[in-house]
Protein backbone atom coordinates (compact mmCIF):
# COMPACT_ATOMS: atom_id res chain seq x y z
CA UNK A 1 0.00 0.00 0.00
CA UNK A 2 1.03 3.13 -0.84
CA UNK A 3 1.58 6.05 1.92
CA UNK A 4 1.59 8.57 -0.31
CA UNK A 5 -1.81 9.76 1.13
CA UNK A 6 -0.09 10.84 4.24
CA UNK A 7 0.61 13.89 4.18
CA UNK A 8 -2.66 14.94 2.94
CA UNK A 9 -4.25 13.61 5.38
CA UNK A 10 -2.05 15.66 8.34
CA UNK A 11 -2.77 18.35 6.38
CA UNK A 12 -6.86 17.97 6.49
CA UNK A 13 -6.29 16.85 10.02
CA UNK A 14 -4.68 20.04 10.81
CA UNK A 15 -7.07 22.43 8.97
CA UNK A 16 -9.95 20.82 10.39
CA UNK A 17 -8.51 21.01 13.56
CA UNK A 18 -10.06 24.06 15.19
CA UNK A 19 -13.43 22.64 14.32
CA UNK A 20 -12.53 19.77 16.26
CA UNK A 21 -11.55 21.53 19.00
CA UNK A 22 -14.74 24.10 18.83
CA UNK A 23 -16.58 20.74 19.55
CA UNK A 24 -14.41 19.75 22.17
CA UNK A 25 -15.17 23.45 23.81
CA UNK A 26 -19.20 22.61 23.15
CA UNK A 27 -19.49 18.77 24.20
CA UNK A 28 -16.80 18.48 26.75
CA UNK A 29 -16.22 21.72 28.40
CA UNK A 30 -19.67 23.13 27.80
CA UNK A 31 -21.17 20.59 28.16
CA UNK A 32 -23.79 21.83 25.61
CA UNK A 33 -24.07 19.52 22.55
CA UNK A 34 -24.23 22.26 19.88
CA UNK A 35 -25.47 21.17 16.30
CA UNK A 36 -24.49 24.17 15.04
CA UNK A 37 -21.08 22.92 13.61
CA UNK A 38 -22.62 21.49 10.57
CA UNK A 39 -24.21 24.57 8.96
CA UNK A 40 -21.49 26.69 10.21
CA UNK A 41 -18.79 25.10 9.04
CA UNK A 42 -20.47 25.92 5.89
CA UNK A 43 -20.78 29.58 6.94
CA UNK A 44 -17.50 29.94 7.44
CA UNK A 45 -16.37 28.34 4.03
CA UNK A 46 -19.18 30.42 2.10
CA UNK A 47 -18.29 33.59 4.13
CA UNK A 48 -14.85 33.05 3.36
CA UNK A 49 -14.84 32.18 -0.53
CA UNK A 50 -17.41 34.98 -1.45
CA UNK A 51 -15.42 37.29 0.04
CA UNK A 52 -12.21 36.16 -1.74
CA UNK A 53 -14.48 36.39 -5.21
CA UNK A 54 -15.33 39.79 -4.49
CA UNK A 55 -11.33 40.61 -4.51
CA UNK A 56 -10.89 41.27 -0.49
CA UNK A 57 -7.75 39.77 1.02
CA UNK A 58 -7.91 35.84 1.76
CA UNK A 59 -6.24 36.44 5.24
CA UNK A 60 -9.37 39.33 5.80
CA UNK A 61 -12.08 36.95 4.63
CA UNK A 62 -11.22 34.39 7.05
CA UNK A 63 -11.26 36.83 9.79
CA UNK A 64 -14.99 37.62 9.07
CA UNK A 65 -15.57 34.37 8.57
CA UNK A 66 -14.83 33.70 12.05
CA UNK A 67 -16.44 36.06 13.23
CA UNK A 68 -20.01 35.51 11.36
CA UNK A 69 -18.97 32.23 12.84
CA UNK A 70 -19.05 33.12 16.25
CA UNK A 71 -22.19 35.02 15.36
CA UNK A 72 -23.66 32.33 14.25
CA UNK A 73 -22.88 30.72 18.02
CA UNK A 74 -24.65 33.78 19.67
CA UNK A 75 -28.01 32.79 17.94
CA UNK A 76 -27.97 29.16 19.58
CA UNK A 77 -26.98 30.80 22.67
CA UNK A 78 -29.64 33.11 22.02
CA UNK A 79 -32.47 30.55 21.57
CA UNK A 80 -31.21 28.13 24.30
CA UNK A 81 -30.44 30.85 27.17
CA UNK A 82 -33.58 33.52 26.66
CA UNK A 83 -36.12 31.03 24.65
CA UNK A 84 -34.94 28.70 26.49
CA UNK A 85 -35.16 25.99 23.57
CA UNK A 86 -33.41 22.54 24.38
CA UNK A 87 -29.36 22.84 23.64
CA UNK A 88 -29.78 20.03 20.65
CA UNK A 89 -33.06 21.96 19.16
CA UNK A 90 -31.13 25.38 18.97
CA UNK A 91 -28.46 24.15 17.04
CA UNK A 92 -30.78 22.50 15.25
CA UNK A 93 -32.82 25.11 14.51
CA UNK A 94 -29.54 27.59 13.66
CA UNK A 95 -27.94 24.75 11.73
CA UNK A 96 -31.29 24.72 9.58
CA UNK A 97 -31.59 28.52 9.38
CA UNK A 98 -27.98 28.54 8.32
CA UNK A 99 -28.68 26.53 5.22
CA UNK A 100 -31.06 28.97 3.32
CA UNK A 101 -28.19 31.83 4.53
CA UNK A 102 -25.38 29.99 3.34
CA UNK A 103 -26.98 29.36 -0.16
CA UNK A 104 -27.90 33.44 0.47
CA UNK A 105 -23.69 34.01 0.82
CA UNK A 106 -22.84 31.89 -1.69
CA UNK A 107 -25.32 32.67 -4.33
CA UNK A 108 -25.27 29.42 -5.69
CA UNK A 109 -24.81 25.81 -4.28
CA UNK A 110 -20.87 26.29 -4.84
CA UNK A 111 -18.51 28.52 -5.28
CA UNK A 112 -14.98 27.39 -7.18
CA UNK A 113 -11.83 29.04 -6.08
CA UNK A 114 -9.79 27.63 -8.54
CA UNK A 115 -6.97 29.92 -9.76
CA UNK A 116 -7.72 32.43 -7.61
CA UNK A 117 -5.76 33.94 -4.71
CA UNK A 118 -6.35 32.21 -1.24
CA UNK A 119 -4.64 31.95 1.96
CA UNK A 120 -2.25 29.25 1.13
CA UNK A 121 -1.34 30.34 -2.00
CA UNK A 122 -0.35 33.27 -0.45
CA UNK A 123 1.80 31.16 1.39
CA UNK A 124 3.60 29.62 -1.66
CA UNK A 125 3.95 32.90 -3.30
CA UNK A 126 6.22 34.20 0.10
CA UNK A 127 8.38 31.22 -1.29
CA UNK A 128 7.67 28.14 0.57
CA UNK A 129 7.31 25.20 -1.83
CA UNK A 130 3.89 24.14 -2.60
CA UNK A 131 3.61 20.97 -1.72
CA UNK A 132 4.29 22.12 2.09
CA UNK A 133 2.07 25.24 2.03
CA UNK A 134 -0.93 23.57 3.39
CA UNK A 135 0.85 21.64 6.27
CA UNK A 136 2.50 24.81 7.40
CA UNK A 137 -1.18 26.90 7.37
CA UNK A 138 -2.55 24.41 9.22
CA UNK A 139 0.64 23.90 11.78
CA UNK A 140 0.72 27.53 12.50
CA UNK A 141 -3.04 27.37 12.94
CA UNK A 142 -3.84 24.95 15.43
CA UNK A 143 -0.48 25.99 17.42
CA UNK A 144 -1.95 29.54 17.27
CA UNK A 145 -5.22 28.46 18.30
CA UNK A 146 -4.34 25.88 20.88
CA UNK A 147 -2.21 28.61 22.77
CA UNK A 148 -4.42 31.11 22.71
CA UNK A 149 -7.53 28.91 23.74
CA UNK A 150 -5.45 27.26 26.57
CA UNK A 151 -4.55 30.84 27.91
CA UNK A 152 -7.93 31.55 27.68
CA UNK A 153 -9.27 28.68 29.66
CA UNK A 154 -6.74 29.53 32.27
CA UNK A 155 -8.32 33.02 32.64
CA UNK A 156 -10.95 33.86 34.93
CA UNK A 157 -13.86 34.04 32.60
CA UNK A 158 -12.28 30.47 30.97
CA UNK A 159 -12.65 29.06 34.56
CA UNK A 160 -15.95 30.02 34.60
CA UNK A 161 -17.12 28.84 31.28
CA UNK A 162 -15.33 25.71 32.77
CA UNK A 163 -17.59 25.77 35.41
CA UNK A 164 -20.74 26.35 33.63
CA UNK A 165 -20.28 23.42 31.95
CA UNK A 166 -19.37 20.67 35.01
CA UNK A 167 -21.16 22.24 37.56
CA UNK A 168 -24.22 25.57 36.99
CA UNK A 169 -25.86 24.95 40.23
CA UNK A 170 -22.04 25.84 41.86
CA UNK A 171 -21.17 28.83 39.46
CA UNK A 172 -24.59 30.59 39.18
CA UNK A 173 -23.61 30.12 43.63
CA UNK A 174 -20.64 31.97 43.19
CA UNK A 175 -22.29 34.79 41.12
CA UNK A 176 -21.85 34.00 37.57
CA UNK A 177 -24.51 34.76 35.36
CA UNK A 178 -24.44 31.13 33.23
CA UNK A 179 -26.02 32.52 30.37
CA UNK A 180 -23.69 34.76 29.65
CA UNK A 181 -20.93 32.07 30.01
CA UNK A 182 -22.82 29.84 27.43
CA UNK A 183 -22.97 32.18 24.92
CA UNK A 184 -19.20 33.41 25.20
CA UNK A 185 -18.50 29.71 24.54
CA UNK A 186 -20.51 29.08 22.17
CA UNK A 187 -19.62 31.77 20.31
CA UNK A 188 -16.16 31.05 20.44
CA UNK A 189 -16.69 27.51 19.55
CA UNK A 190 -18.40 28.56 16.20
CA UNK A 191 -15.92 30.54 15.92
CA UNK A 192 -13.30 28.32 15.51
CA UNK A 193 -15.62 25.97 13.45
CA UNK A 194 -15.92 28.62 11.18
CA UNK A 195 -12.41 29.38 11.21
CA UNK A 196 -11.29 25.81 9.93
CA UNK A 197 -14.45 26.19 6.88
CA UNK A 198 -12.62 29.14 5.91
CA UNK A 199 -9.42 27.27 6.06
CA UNK A 200 -10.70 24.02 3.70
CA UNK A 201 -12.28 25.68 1.42
CA UNK A 202 -9.05 27.84 0.28
CA UNK A 203 -7.58 24.52 0.49
CA UNK A 204 -9.65 22.55 -1.77
CA UNK A 205 -10.09 25.25 -3.90
CA UNK A 206 -14.34 25.35 -3.56
CA UNK A 207 -17.19 25.86 -1.12
CA UNK A 208 -20.23 23.90 -1.54
CA UNK A 209 -23.42 24.06 0.46
CA UNK A 210 -22.95 20.52 1.46
CA UNK A 211 -19.13 20.71 3.07
CA UNK A 212 -20.41 20.98 7.00
CA UNK A 213 -23.20 17.58 6.46
CA UNK A 214 -21.77 15.32 9.49
CA UNK A 215 -19.07 17.33 10.43
CA UNK A 216 -20.36 17.02 14.09
CA UNK A 217 -19.62 13.40 14.27
CA UNK A 218 -16.85 14.27 12.46
CA UNK A 219 -15.72 16.52 15.26
CA UNK A 220 -17.42 13.75 18.51
CA UNK A 221 -15.07 11.33 16.29
CA UNK A 222 -11.75 13.01 16.55
CA UNK A 223 -12.47 14.41 19.83
CA UNK A 224 -13.17 10.77 21.23
CA UNK A 225 -10.19 9.13 19.29
CA UNK A 226 -7.86 11.76 20.88
CA UNK A 227 -9.17 11.10 24.32
CA UNK A 228 -8.79 7.41 23.66
CA UNK A 229 -5.42 7.61 22.84
CA UNK A 230 -3.89 10.40 24.71
CA UNK A 231 -6.09 11.31 27.23
CA UNK A 232 -7.01 14.37 29.58
CA UNK A 233 -5.41 14.45 32.55
CA UNK A 234 -4.73 18.07 32.43
CA UNK A 235 -6.02 20.75 30.25
CA UNK A 236 -3.21 20.96 27.46
CA UNK A 237 -3.39 17.55 27.10
CA UNK A 238 -7.37 17.58 26.22
CA UNK A 239 -6.63 20.19 23.88
CA UNK A 240 -3.45 18.74 21.85
CA UNK A 241 -5.39 15.27 22.25
CA UNK A 242 -8.63 16.95 20.08
CA UNK A 243 -5.43 18.37 17.36
CA UNK A 244 -4.16 14.43 17.57
CA UNK A 245 -7.64 13.16 17.24
CA UNK A 246 -8.74 15.24 14.42
CA UNK A 247 -5.16 14.15 12.21
CA UNK A 248 -5.81 10.46 13.24
CA UNK A 249 -9.42 10.52 12.30
CA UNK A 250 -8.03 11.73 8.61
CA UNK A 251 -5.13 8.98 8.39
CA UNK A 252 -7.57 6.58 9.23
CA UNK A 253 -10.10 8.02 6.44
CA UNK A 254 -7.51 8.22 4.12
CA UNK A 255 -6.61 4.64 4.87
CA UNK A 256 -10.38 3.30 4.36
CA UNK A 257 -10.58 4.97 1.29
CA UNK A 258 -6.67 3.61 -0.41
CA UNK A 259 -8.19 0.42 0.96
CA UNK A 260 -11.31 0.73 -1.42
CA UNK A 261 -13.90 1.92 0.69
CA UNK A 262 -16.41 4.11 -1.91
CA UNK A 263 -16.16 7.09 -0.74
CA UNK A 264 -20.00 7.67 -0.49
CA UNK A 265 -19.91 5.04 2.19
CA UNK A 266 -17.44 7.38 4.74
CA UNK A 267 -20.55 8.95 6.63
CA UNK A 268 -21.62 5.67 7.42
CA UNK A 269 -18.15 4.70 8.67
CA UNK A 270 -17.79 7.58 10.63
CA UNK A 271 -21.28 7.47 12.06
CA UNK A 272 -20.43 3.58 12.96
CA UNK A 273 -16.85 4.94 14.95
CA UNK A 274 -18.70 6.88 17.03
CA UNK A 275 -20.95 4.62 17.91
CA UNK A 276 -18.32 2.51 18.76
CA UNK A 277 -16.44 4.48 20.83
CA UNK A 278 -19.58 5.56 22.50
CA UNK A 279 -21.21 2.60 23.37
CA UNK A 280 -17.56 1.06 24.65
CA UNK A 281 -17.82 1.82 28.08
CA UNK A 282 -21.44 0.42 28.51
CA UNK A 283 -20.40 -3.00 26.61
CA UNK A 284 -17.45 -3.33 28.37
CA UNK A 285 -19.37 -3.68 31.70
CA UNK A 286 -21.80 -5.58 30.70
CA UNK A 287 -20.17 -8.31 29.39
CA UNK A 288 -16.51 -7.52 30.95
CA UNK A 289 -17.67 -11.00 33.01
CA UNK A 290 -17.38 -13.21 29.77
CA UNK A 291 -15.34 -11.43 27.92
CA UNK A 292 -12.52 -10.35 30.41
CA UNK A 293 -9.89 -8.97 27.11
CA UNK A 294 -12.32 -6.36 27.57
CA UNK A 295 -10.41 -4.83 30.73
CA UNK A 296 -12.29 -3.88 34.00
CA UNK A 297 -15.75 -3.60 34.48
CA UNK A 298 -16.84 -0.30 35.27
CA UNK A 299 -18.33 2.33 33.44
CA UNK A 300 -16.20 4.94 33.09
CA UNK A 301 -17.82 8.32 34.64
CA UNK A 302 -17.11 11.23 32.46
CA UNK A 303 -15.81 12.93 34.83
CA UNK A 304 -14.29 11.47 37.51
CA UNK B 1 -28.49 42.06 58.40
CA UNK B 2 -31.26 40.03 57.49
CA UNK B 3 -34.78 40.49 57.18
CA UNK B 4 -37.05 37.80 55.70
CA UNK B 5 -40.51 40.18 55.99
CA UNK B 6 -43.97 38.14 55.55
CA UNK B 7 -42.44 35.83 52.86
CA UNK B 8 -44.88 33.33 51.66
CA UNK B 9 -43.40 30.36 49.03
CA UNK B 10 -46.27 28.57 47.06
CA UNK B 11 -44.84 25.26 44.84
CA UNK B 12 -47.50 24.34 41.61
CA UNK B 13 -49.59 26.68 42.19
CA UNK B 14 -52.98 26.08 41.47
CA UNK B 15 -52.25 22.95 40.51
CA UNK B 16 -53.30 19.86 42.38
CA UNK B 17 -49.88 18.84 43.70
CA UNK B 18 -50.07 22.68 45.00
CA UNK B 19 -47.91 23.32 48.17
CA UNK B 20 -47.94 25.65 50.37
CA UNK B 21 -43.93 26.04 51.53
CA UNK B 22 -43.52 28.96 53.21
CA UNK B 23 -46.60 30.77 55.43
CA UNK B 24 -45.74 34.59 55.78
CA UNK B 25 -42.60 33.54 57.63
CA UNK B 26 -40.50 36.65 59.33
CA UNK B 27 -37.56 36.31 60.63
CA UNK B 28 -34.98 38.77 61.59
CA UNK B 29 -30.87 38.76 61.92
CA UNK B 30 -28.60 41.16 63.74
CA UNK B 31 -24.79 41.07 62.56
CA UNK B 32 -23.13 38.39 63.73
CA UNK B 33 -26.28 36.00 64.51
CA UNK B 34 -25.89 32.25 63.91
CA UNK B 35 -28.68 30.90 63.91
CA UNK B 36 -29.57 26.92 63.66
CA UNK B 37 -32.35 25.96 62.08
CA UNK B 38 -34.51 22.55 62.82
CA UNK B 39 -37.50 21.14 61.78
CA UNK B 40 -39.41 17.83 60.76
CA UNK B 41 -39.41 16.68 57.19
CA UNK B 42 -40.80 19.45 55.05
CA UNK B 43 -41.43 22.03 57.09
CA UNK B 44 -39.58 24.71 54.85
CA UNK B 45 -36.22 25.12 56.07
CA UNK B 46 -34.66 24.10 52.63
CA UNK B 47 -37.06 26.23 51.22
CA UNK B 48 -36.18 29.46 53.53
CA UNK B 49 -32.56 29.22 52.39
CA UNK B 50 -33.19 28.54 49.03
CA UNK B 51 -35.58 32.00 48.94
CA UNK B 52 -33.02 33.89 50.35
CA UNK B 53 -30.65 32.96 48.15
CA UNK B 54 -32.61 33.52 45.18
CA UNK B 55 -33.03 30.15 43.56
CA UNK B 56 -37.06 30.57 44.00
CA UNK B 57 -38.78 33.36 43.45
CA UNK B 58 -41.28 34.37 46.68
CA UNK B 59 -44.66 34.69 46.02
CA UNK B 60 -45.56 37.73 48.91
CA UNK B 61 -43.05 39.67 51.21
CA UNK B 62 -40.04 40.64 50.75
CA UNK B 63 -36.54 40.20 51.81
CA UNK B 64 -33.79 42.63 52.90
CA UNK B 65 -29.96 42.47 53.49
CA UNK B 66 -28.58 45.31 55.10
CA UNK B 67 -31.82 47.14 54.61
CA UNK B 68 -31.89 46.57 50.83
CA UNK B 69 -34.60 44.46 49.23
CA UNK B 70 -32.98 41.40 47.47
CA UNK B 71 -35.85 39.66 46.25
CA UNK B 72 -36.19 40.45 42.91
CA UNK B 73 -32.47 39.99 42.09
CA UNK B 74 -31.72 36.92 40.14
CA UNK B 75 -29.95 34.41 42.36
CA UNK B 76 -26.06 35.55 40.38
CA UNK B 77 -26.34 38.81 41.60
CA UNK B 78 -27.65 38.14 45.31
CA UNK B 79 -24.56 35.51 44.99
CA UNK B 80 -22.11 38.44 45.21
CA UNK B 81 -22.71 38.46 49.22
CA UNK B 82 -24.06 35.24 49.94
CA UNK B 83 -21.93 32.56 50.70
CA UNK B 84 -23.48 28.68 50.35
CA UNK B 85 -22.44 25.17 51.37
CA UNK B 86 -24.72 21.97 50.24
CA UNK B 87 -25.83 18.91 51.67
CA UNK B 88 -24.18 17.12 48.61
CA UNK B 89 -20.49 17.51 48.52
CA UNK B 90 -21.19 17.38 44.39
CA UNK B 91 -22.83 20.07 44.16
CA UNK B 92 -20.07 22.49 46.01
CA UNK B 93 -17.08 22.36 43.74
CA UNK B 94 -16.78 21.45 40.48
CA UNK B 95 -14.89 17.89 39.30
CA UNK B 96 -13.47 18.44 36.38
CA UNK B 97 -11.38 21.54 37.80
CA UNK B 98 -8.38 21.90 40.02
CA UNK B 99 -8.38 22.79 43.78
CA UNK B 100 -6.97 26.17 42.44
CA UNK B 101 -9.22 27.04 39.61
CA UNK B 102 -12.41 26.51 42.23
CA UNK B 103 -11.10 28.73 44.71
CA UNK B 104 -9.81 31.20 42.26
CA UNK B 105 -13.99 31.31 40.91
CA UNK B 106 -15.14 31.75 44.89
CA UNK B 107 -12.46 34.85 45.69
CA UNK B 108 -13.74 36.75 42.38
CA UNK B 109 -17.77 35.82 44.06
CA UNK B 110 -19.72 38.58 42.33
CA UNK B 111 -16.92 40.13 40.64
CA UNK B 112 -17.09 40.81 37.12
CA UNK B 113 -14.56 38.13 35.66
CA UNK B 114 -11.93 39.68 33.39
CA UNK B 115 -8.85 37.84 31.40
CA UNK B 116 -7.26 38.00 34.26
CA UNK B 117 -5.13 34.66 34.58
CA UNK B 118 -8.18 32.97 37.38
CA UNK B 119 -4.39 31.73 39.48
CA UNK B 120 -1.52 33.97 39.90
CA UNK B 121 0.93 33.86 42.66
CA UNK B 122 -0.39 35.97 45.05
CA UNK B 123 -3.87 34.01 44.94
CA UNK B 124 -1.88 30.78 45.64
CA UNK B 125 -0.70 31.99 48.26
CA UNK B 126 -3.81 33.40 49.92
CA UNK B 127 -4.94 30.22 48.64
CA UNK B 128 -2.33 27.64 50.68
CA UNK B 129 -2.94 29.93 53.72
CA UNK B 130 -6.85 29.37 53.66
CA UNK B 131 -6.67 25.55 53.22
CA UNK B 132 -4.37 24.92 56.06
CA UNK B 133 -6.78 26.01 58.19
CA UNK B 134 -8.00 22.53 57.40
CA UNK B 135 -5.59 20.57 58.19
CA UNK B 136 -5.81 18.14 55.45
CA UNK B 137 -2.76 18.68 53.47
CA UNK B 138 -4.77 20.13 50.34
CA UNK B 139 -2.42 23.34 50.62
CA UNK B 140 0.25 20.98 48.43
CA UNK B 141 -2.48 19.77 46.46
CA UNK B 142 -3.66 22.94 44.53
CA UNK B 143 -3.54 21.33 41.07
CA UNK B 144 -5.15 18.34 42.03
CA UNK B 145 -8.55 18.29 40.29
CA UNK B 146 -11.26 18.28 43.02
CA UNK B 147 -12.98 15.13 41.36
CA UNK B 148 -10.16 13.09 43.30
CA UNK B 149 -11.00 14.44 46.50
CA UNK B 150 -12.87 13.06 49.16
CA UNK B 151 -16.55 13.65 50.28
CA UNK B 152 -15.03 15.50 53.39
CA UNK B 153 -12.43 16.53 51.60
CA UNK B 154 -14.94 18.18 49.06
CA UNK B 155 -17.44 19.53 51.67
CA UNK B 156 -14.21 21.51 53.87
CA UNK B 157 -13.20 22.83 50.74
CA UNK B 158 -16.59 24.47 49.82
CA UNK B 159 -16.48 26.13 53.27
CA UNK B 160 -13.42 27.83 52.60
CA UNK B 161 -14.89 28.70 49.10
CA UNK B 162 -18.33 30.01 50.37
CA UNK B 163 -16.22 32.49 52.74
CA UNK B 164 -13.24 33.10 51.21
CA UNK B 165 -14.83 36.21 49.51
CA UNK B 166 -16.23 37.52 52.46
CA UNK B 167 -20.00 36.98 51.57
CA UNK B 168 -22.52 39.50 54.10
CA UNK B 169 -24.15 35.96 55.12
CA UNK B 170 -23.62 32.09 55.33
CA UNK B 171 -26.27 29.85 54.14
CA UNK B 172 -25.77 26.06 55.50
CA UNK B 173 -28.35 23.41 54.31
CA UNK B 174 -27.55 20.78 56.01
CA UNK B 175 -23.92 20.29 55.07
CA UNK B 176 -22.56 17.94 57.26
CA UNK B 177 -25.17 15.54 56.88
CA UNK B 178 -23.96 13.42 53.78
CA UNK B 179 -20.52 12.88 55.65
CA UNK B 180 -19.37 10.16 58.06
CA UNK B 181 -19.92 11.04 61.87
CA UNK B 182 -15.80 11.59 62.20
CA UNK B 183 -15.59 14.09 59.14
CA UNK B 184 -18.97 15.71 59.85
CA UNK B 185 -17.08 16.87 62.96
CA UNK B 186 -14.13 18.05 61.40
CA UNK B 187 -15.90 20.27 58.54
CA UNK B 188 -18.34 21.72 61.22
CA UNK B 189 -15.37 22.86 63.59
CA UNK B 190 -13.77 24.21 60.96
CA UNK B 191 -17.11 25.82 59.99
CA UNK B 192 -17.32 27.50 63.02
CA UNK B 193 -13.60 28.79 63.58
CA UNK B 194 -14.07 30.18 60.08
CA UNK B 195 -17.35 31.64 61.20
CA UNK B 196 -15.96 33.06 64.30
CA UNK B 197 -12.72 34.58 62.59
CA UNK B 198 -14.74 36.18 60.02
CA UNK B 199 -17.78 37.26 61.89
CA UNK B 200 -20.07 35.79 59.74
CA UNK B 201 -24.22 36.14 60.08
CA UNK B 202 -25.00 32.73 59.49
CA UNK B 203 -28.32 30.46 58.69
CA UNK B 204 -27.38 26.60 59.56
CA UNK B 205 -30.04 24.02 58.69
CA UNK B 206 -29.23 20.79 60.91
CA UNK B 207 -30.48 17.37 61.49
CA UNK B 208 -28.46 17.09 64.84
CA UNK B 209 -30.51 18.32 67.60
CA UNK B 210 -27.17 18.90 69.79
CA UNK B 211 -25.32 20.37 66.91
CA UNK B 212 -28.39 23.34 66.77
CA UNK B 213 -28.63 24.20 70.09
CA UNK B 214 -24.50 23.66 70.87
CA UNK B 215 -23.73 25.43 67.40
CA UNK B 216 -24.39 29.53 67.24
CA UNK B 217 -26.23 31.76 69.45
CA UNK B 218 -29.92 31.29 68.08
CA UNK B 219 -32.16 28.10 67.27
CA UNK B 220 -35.21 28.43 65.75
CA UNK B 221 -37.30 25.37 64.73
CA UNK B 222 -39.88 25.08 61.86
CA UNK B 223 -42.73 23.37 60.72
CA UNK B 224 -44.80 23.53 58.07
CA UNK B 225 -44.17 26.78 56.55
CA UNK B 226 -43.67 28.50 59.81
CA UNK B 227 -41.16 29.24 62.73
CA UNK B 228 -42.80 28.05 65.76
CA UNK B 229 -40.41 28.25 68.51
CA UNK B 230 -37.10 30.57 68.36
CA UNK B 231 -34.75 30.22 71.03
CA UNK B 232 -32.36 32.50 72.53
CA UNK B 233 -30.05 33.30 75.09
CA UNK B 234 -29.59 31.78 78.57
CA UNK B 235 -32.61 29.86 77.81
CA UNK B 236 -30.81 28.73 75.17
CA UNK B 237 -27.69 27.78 77.36
CA UNK B 238 -29.52 25.80 79.58
CA UNK B 239 -31.71 23.83 77.18
CA UNK B 240 -31.07 19.83 76.61
CA UNK B 241 -32.61 18.08 73.35
CA UNK B 242 -35.49 16.80 75.37
CA UNK B 243 -37.00 20.35 76.60
CA UNK B 244 -36.71 20.95 72.78
CA UNK B 245 -38.92 17.95 71.87
CA UNK B 246 -41.11 19.39 74.40
CA UNK B 247 -41.47 22.17 73.40
CA UNK B 248 -41.98 20.76 69.85
CA UNK B 249 -44.95 19.05 70.81
CA UNK B 250 -46.51 21.92 72.60
CA UNK B 251 -45.53 24.39 70.04
CA UNK B 252 -46.95 22.41 67.11
CA UNK B 253 -49.65 19.93 68.76
CA UNK B 254 -47.60 17.10 66.98
CA UNK B 255 -44.73 14.28 67.94
CA UNK B 256 -41.91 15.29 65.65
CA UNK B 257 -40.79 13.62 62.81
CA UNK B 258 -37.90 13.87 60.89
CA UNK B 259 -36.46 10.63 60.23
CA UNK B 260 -32.97 11.81 59.59
CA UNK B 261 -33.06 13.69 63.01
CA UNK B 262 -34.22 10.33 64.88
CA UNK B 263 -32.34 8.46 63.67
CA UNK B 264 -29.32 10.23 64.22
CA UNK B 265 -30.03 11.29 67.62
Amino acid sequence: MSLAFLPGALEQGLLWGPMVLGVYLTFRVLDFPDLTVDGCFTLGAATAARLILMDQDPLLATLVAVLVGALAGLITGFLHTQLKIAPLLAGILTMIGLYSINLRVMGAANLSLLRIDTTITKIENAGLPEQFAAGVLGIAVCLLVLFLLYIFLQTELGLAIRATGDNEQMIRSLGVNTNTTKMIGLALANALCALSGALVAQYQSYADIGMGIGMIIVGLASVIIGETLIGNPTLLRALIAAIIGSIIYRVVIATVLQMGLPSTDLKLLTALIVTVALAFPVIRSRYSSSLPFLGKGEVRARRQ
Amino acid sequence: MLDVNNVTKIFNRGNINEKVALTGLSLHLDPGDVVTIIGSNGAGKSTLLNVVAGVFPIDKGEILIEGRAVHKEPEHVRAAYIGRVFQDPNLGTAASMTIEENLALALRRGNRLGLRRGTGKKRRELFRERLKLLGLGLEDRLTTKVGLLSGGQRQALTVIMATIAAPKLLLLDEHTAALDPKTAQTVLELTEQVIAQEQLTTLMVTHNMEQALRVGNRTIMMHEGRIILDIKGAKRQNMKVSDLLQMFEKASGKTFANDRMLLSN
